[in-house]
């Protein structure tokens, strides 16, 4: 019989509350100085055309971080892809997830800590870019969450929701592969997933999923993201198999302990 | 020890009768009647101060039966359904919550009641005879023999007979009623052909577009309906699921395709049936570095490289592929319709 109370915003609220409140308070305030210093020394505008600066910036961080795999002018190897033409969308979803530099090989490279400041990033994203003509990374506009979350749903459901769940829990693929869950996964990236198709991905490039399409499926996400399910406690979200392993255990545990109740004779 | 007690005693039955061992041994009674256990008395027969706590826990019960069935009541207004979709969470699960207490409480407040308060002495009551007596059945035939000669069911025989044919004809219409649901005069015509045909424009689900073949660059996906399905007023859920397309482009090299469907791709571009071969799932989970087409629902995983065979799984045969070329504006049209019934197999193919 044991449930979470939820408060108004359906929030559950956990005895580290207060903990948290004080932490983030505390980094609000003594972080604020070094933020607004950032933030004034990179005031310049994020624009597509990158100056010369970042650019050779950049290809310093690609030697010395990823030329061992993806070849001195990112090239290619045995091991891994030419990065010629993937665009600056590419190396800013696998290195701002931490995906790239990848750290071992396996079925398929994980989201981890990331690896480098956003400038960084930024830089390696440029000098990528400045290789070959490829896919940029969207603006905000281009991922504000003010779409149509309907329509983004029908989307979502006949492009991705065969592998990434119709709610984006994620599932299984092939031999140890996986389509990640989309829970967390901030907008610009999901929007650079789509138009760069990483590892076993498809590409959904603009022809297929227009820039309008793809802001509906995000706004449809970060909607049901924010959203308490209307049917109760997801349990992960992955379907009959959860909800199956719940109800055998636990419903039929119960209902066992009743029947062994009834039959039992009273002391 | 039973068995060896029947063993024993038929085991002088068998030399008399030099059956062979082993066959249809009958024991005479291979399981004593145990009688009755003896009655042990509960804690609520031996101390009035255990009866007292038990009568008190059944009353217990019953007020939060009453305390659910209010409560469940409070709950329907205190957390009404909105126009917010999160309102139906809290509604239904604490008004089912009440109506749990309401009801659980009657039913183990009367089991608890039964079990330690009302008498638990054991009785054994023997089964009636099955058989009437004479007399009964002897009442009986003659009701119906009575019955029969009154009815004249013998004797009228242009009656009898009519309602035999009555009854013979009686389940027809139900044939044709039958008859009736079968959508298509050949149910196989139906499976053999889908909406494509020479020319159709492949279009993207939901929107209805027509994809130019410079459009699908090498690793998408396009999930495909063929041309004026979105326009279609009748029966578009039953096209969708026998035309539905999966469209990949894949650098030509890494295709291998058999002379006689080399001229079924365009430059890397093909089409393939997205309904799966095994019980007609929507196979559309596609690796884009193994190639791979996935089926979420048993497995079965088919090469795209390979004109679709199954690489694994309970599918039994390759995905249907869709001949594609261009036309003259640039745009992919098919060849012709599916050349294989799409789907999973059925009893003719």
């Amino acid at each position: 019989m044991a449930f979470i109370k939820r408060n108004a915003n359906g929030s559950r609220r956990s005895p580290f509350a207060a903990v948290l409140v004080i932490a983030a308070g505390l980094a609000l305030t003594g972080g604020g100085y070094a933020a607004t210093t950032a933030a004034v020394a990179s005031t310049q505008p994020v624009s597509a055309a990158a100056s010369a600066a970042q650019t050779e910036e950049g290809r310093k961080l690609f030697l010395a971080n990823c030329a061992s795999c993806h070849g001195k002018a990112a090239e290619g190897s045995t091991v891994a892809p030419s990065l010629i033409g993937v665009g600056a969308a590419s190396v800013d979803f696998q290195v701002g997830t931490g995906r790239m530099p990848g750290q071992s090989s396996g079925p398929q490279l994980e989201k981890k800590p990331v690896q480098f400041t956003e400038e960084q990033t930024a830089a390696l994203a440029a000098y990528v870019a400045s290789l070959a003509p490829g896919p940029a990374t969207p603006t905000e506009a281009m991922v504000a969450t003010n779409g149509d979350s309907t329509r983004g749903g029908e989307l979502f459901r006949i492009n991705c929701a065969m592998c990434h769940n119709a709610v984006g829990a994620g599932g299984a693929l092939t031999q140890g592969k996986f389509a990640p869950a989309l829970k967390g996964v901030t907008e610009k990236h999901i929007y650079e997933a789509m138009v760069t198709g990483p590892q076993n991905m498809p590409v959904f490039n603009d022809a297929n999923l227009t820039p309008q399409d793809k802001k509906d499926i995000i706004t449809y996400l970060k909607f049901v993201e924010s959203n308490p399910s209307a049917g109760g406690y997801e349990l992960a979200n992955l379907g009959p198999v959860v909800e199956g392993l719940f109800t055998w255990i636990f419903i039929l545990g119960f209902i066992i302990a009743i029947t062994i109740w009834l039959g039992a004779k009273s002391n | 020890m039973s068995d060896k007690k029947s063993l024993a005693s038929t085991s002088a039955h068998e030399e008399e009768h030099d059956y062979a061992s082993g066959l249809a041994v009958v024991a005479a009674d291979a399981v004593t009647n145990p009688g009755m256990e003896p009655h042990r008395e509960r804690m609520t027969d031996k101390s009035v101060k255990h009866e007292k706590t038990a009568a008190r826990q059944v009353a217990a019960f019953f007020i939060a039966s009453i305390l659910g069935s209010i409560y469940s009541i409070y709950a329907y207004f205190a957390f009404p359904l909105t126009e917010e979709l999160g309102t139906v969470r809290n509604n239904t699960l604490f008004l089912g919550l009440g109506i749990t207490l309401g009801l659980l409480g009657i039913g183990i407040g009367a089991v608890h009641w039964a079990k330690t308060l009302m008498p638990d002495a054991e009785v054994s009551e023997a089964r009636h005879q099955t058989r009437g007596t004479e007399e009964v059945r002897a009442r009986a035939i003659e009701i119906i023999k009575l019955a029969e000669n009154e009815s004249g069911f013998t004797r009228r025989k242009l009656i009898r007979r009519s309602l035999y044919g009555a009854l013979a004809l009686f389940p027809l219409p139900a044939i044709f009623f039958f008859g009736d649901m079968n959508p298509n005069k050949d149910p196989q015509e139906l499976l053999r052909h889908t909406l494509w045909k020479k020319g159709t424009r492949l279009t993207k689900d939901p929107n209805g577009l027509p994809i130019k073949a410079t459009d699908v660059t090498i690793g998408s996906v396009f999930h495909v309906i063929p041309e004026g399905l979105t326009e279609l007023h009748h029966g578009k859920l039953e096209e969708k699921a026998k035309a539905a397309v999966l469209l990949v482009r894949l650098d030509p090299a890494d295709l291998k395709e058999s002379a006689e469907r080399k001229s079924w791709s365009y430059d890397g571009i093909v089409a393939y049936s997205k309904i799966c071969t095994h019980v007609g799932c929507p196979v559309a989970l596609y690796e884009q570095h193994t190639h791979h087409l996935l089926c979420p629902c048993h497995q079965s995983t088919f090469d795209v490289t390979d004109e679709c065979k199954v690489v694994f799984g309970p599918a039994s045969r390759p995905l249907p592929q869709l001949p594609i070329t261009v036309d003259a504006e640039g745009y992919l049209v098919a060849q012709s319709d599916f050349t294989e019934p799409v789907g999973p197999s059925f009893w003719e193919r």
